[in-house]
């Protein structure tokens, strides 16, 4: 210590190492919080711009798709022009954006207000946007649960294959090449034509969305969680090598532990990443068959199924194909760039 | 030091193979341990060395039955282990320390979680309070404070790593444990103080090792007696002391003539025993004793069939046809 009075002294000043007081001390110890994998995910995820403009999207998508129909005056499968009792009045049909009808012109010339048909109607005197909101509705639900489905027969088989190996994963990953090998759009467009036939959705809950997504459901689950058991039984069986799982069976663990508590933790960011992909998937099938009209039961709408119908009017109405498709792109690009987000920020190979 | 004390674990010809594969549907068997019997009393310690590659790791886990036995005997406490029920049972008494203490812990578990495991997996506890004091007292046994509970293991040094995953291995209150290579990840202060820590546990917890390692000073200060394998095979085994006073199988001779000296001037003096040529693979070991391609002394006799291993002196084993000649 450079001591003033003495400039050229070689004395240290004694007071400089007196034991440091309680108060110094604790400026000293500086424990950072723990941070976990997950949370230091989220934060790389939120740097990321576009995802992160994407999953503002997509919540907003789902939002609207979930609230509108509740407060929205009008439903997706009343015809405007029908009432009981009289002529069906067909200036309902075919409405361009913001126009109304005759009854409704009337009522406005009375002084009362009347809400507007933002998209305007389709050729039954539908309004044209709410249809839009349940088709965007239909499609989500299709995706997301679709994805579940997939997530959990992945899951549970591509865990069993990767973790027991051997005889047991050798049968199980050539079941997954004969899926594999299959054309899964035919297969989908077959079963569907004979599960129309065979499912009798009558009188259930079911019957609105109609036998067609149910088979499309049951296509989902047979044949596209062939990649995720892929992609889990990789993770597994590179996992399962390490010495945490050893020491795991030194304490007696069996299967079930080790991969519920070790393996599928450790591959967690995988298995989020891949099923966010799933998704946007899902919904271009499911608006592809609807597109054919393989998919919902009318009056039901769904995004393709809108696009498909506004074939008819391509010249006079060409917004009506281009505002199904509009938000088809929305969806399944958004779901697209937010999932690579996810990749970005949890793949720790990746970021190394 | 034991020698009145009963073997708490023994093992009879111990053989364990596991097979290759050679192309479409062939298969060839690899020794990694071939024919190994020992004891270890209550409370020693027994030290295991050898080469990379000469099946000590897998005798380890052998003993622990985490991989099934082609052949031989387990005895623990007077019973042999067979059944499933009996192997439910070891684990309850005897458990292990990983040589990598990066890869030994799951890095999406907090270092109680890590250290509570084997307490969840038997149902050891009743309230979570319980198991929270349970926690707290292995890592008090391990140097460690109770502020580390809550944090993962990607946050601690290699030294403190190990610390836990020996915590774990003592939540069960093991009288066995085997430790593989349990400080060979680490630097040598940190070696230091993780084999005190070991020897002050021993005492307290009254805890038997089989201490695995290819460190000789280590393996030394540590154990009681003390065992060298050579290509699947045991060669000797001795106590500590015998062994690096006076080996006798001439593969242990030149394993300690490789023992560094602290003292130069002991050095120079010193003689090395330089092998030629490298340890033969497993899959193609040669025949009768193993050691044979690289020993000074082997004659034709040694080709033709392993040595018995034999008990020359008082607790001294020795595999060698040539013991008498050499000596």
């Amino acid at each position: 210590m450079f001591s003033p009075n003495k400039p050229f002294s070689l004395q240290q000043d004694p007071d400089a190492f007196l034991p440091a007081s309680e108060a110094e001390k604790e400026q000293i110890t500086q424990l950072r919080p723990s941070s976990t994998f997950f949370r230091d995910g989220v934060k790389r995820l939120l740097k990321n711009k576009v995802a992160t403009f994407s999953l503002i999207m997509i919540v907003l998508v789902t939002l609207a798709s979930i609230i509108l129909p509740s407060v929205w005056p009008y439903s997706y499968e009343k015809m405007l022009g029908v009432r009981p009792g009289r002529p069906v009045d067909s200036s309902y049909n075919n409405l361009a954006p913001f126009e109304y009808g005759k009854t409704e012109l009337k009522k406005i010339e009375a002084g009362e207000k009347v809400f507007p048909h933002v998209f305007g109607t389709d050729a039954h005197g539908r309004d044209y946007f709410i249809r839009v909101v349940y088709g965007t509705r239909i499609s989500l639900a299709v995706g997301f649960f679709a994805s579940i489905i997939v997530l959990i027969i992945g899951m549970t088989i591509g865990s069993i294959a990767g973790y027991f190996g051997g005889k047991v994963d050798l049968l199980i990953m050539r079941i997954v090449d004969i899926i594999y090998s299959l054309p899964d759009m035919l297969v989908i467009i077959l079963l569907a034509v004979v599960m129309g036939q065979v499912l009798n959705v009558q009188g259930t809950v079911l019957e609105k969305i109609g036998s067609n997504i149910i088979s499309m459901f049951i296509v989902f689950a047979m044949l596209y969680w062939v990649s995720m058991a892929r992609l889990i039984r990789g993770q597994l069986l590179s996992l399962r090598k390490q010495e945490y799982v050893l020491a795991s069976q030194v304490a007696g663990a069996k299967g079930k532990w080790i991969i519920t508590k070790h393996l599928l933790p450790n591959s967690i960011s995988v298995i989020i990443i891949s099923t966010a992909l799933q998704i946007p998937n899902a919904i271009f099938t499911e608006s592809f068959l609807s597109f054919l009209g393989l998919g919902v039961n009318a009056p039901m709408p769904s995004l393709g199924s809108l696009a498909s119908d506004a074939l008819n009017g391509i010249s006079s109405y060409t917004y009506r194909l281009i505002i199904p498709a509009l938000v088809i792109c929305l969806i399944v690009l958004s779901l697209n760039l937010f999932g690579d987000g996810l990749r970005d920020a949890f793949d720790p190979k990746l970021n190394a | 030091m034991h020698e009145g004390a009963a073997p708490l674990v023994e093992v009879k010809g111990l053989k364990q193979y596991f097979d290759i594969n050679m192309g479409f549907f062939r298969t060839k068997p690899l020794k990694a341990v071939d024919d190994v019997s020992f004891a270890i009393r209550k409370g020693e310690t027994l030290g295991l060395v050898g080469e990379s590659g000469c099946g000590k790791t897998t005798v380890g886990r052998t003993l622990l039955h985490l991989y099934e036995p082609t052949g031989g005997e387990i005895w623990y406490n007077g019973k042999q282990v067979v059944t499933k029920d009996d192997i439910t049972e070891l684990r309850k008494k005897a458990t292990m320390v990983f040589q990598d203490p990066y890869s030994s812990l799951n890095p999406r578990m907090t270092v109680s979680d890590i250290v509570a495991e084997p307490l969840d997996i038997h149902h050891m506890y009743k309230t979570k309070q319980e198991r929270q004091d349970r926690v707290l007292e292995l890592m008090g046994y391990v140097g460690l404070n109770s502020e580390h509970a809550s944090r993962y293991a990607h946050e601690f040094s290699g030294g403190q790593r190990q610390r836990i995953g020996i915590a774990r291995s003592l939540a069960v209150n093991p009288e066995f444990i085997v430790c593989d290579e349990p400080v060979s990840a680490l630097d040598v202060s940190i070696q230091a103080q993780v084999i005190n820590m070991f020897d002050d546990l021993q005492d307290k917890l009254d805890l038997t090792y089989l201490f695995i390692a290819h460190d000789l000073l280590v393996v030394r200060h540590i154990s009681d007696r003390i065992a060298v394998m050579y290509l699947g095979k045991m060669v000797e085994l001795a106590s500590a002391d015998e062994i690096y006073n006076r080996p006798l199988h001439p593969y242990s001779r030149s394993l300690l003539s490789a023992v560094p000296l602290p003292d130069p001037r002991a050095a120079r003096a010193h003689k090395r025993i330089v092998l030629t040529g490298d340890i033969p693979s497993p899959l193609n070991a040669p025949s009768g004793c193993p050691f044979r391609t690289r020993c000074p002394y082997a004659k034709e006799v040694c080709a033709q069939s392993m040595p018995p291993f034999e008990e020359v002196e008082t607790d001294h084993f020795v595999a060698c046809h040539r013991l008498k000649e050499i000596s």
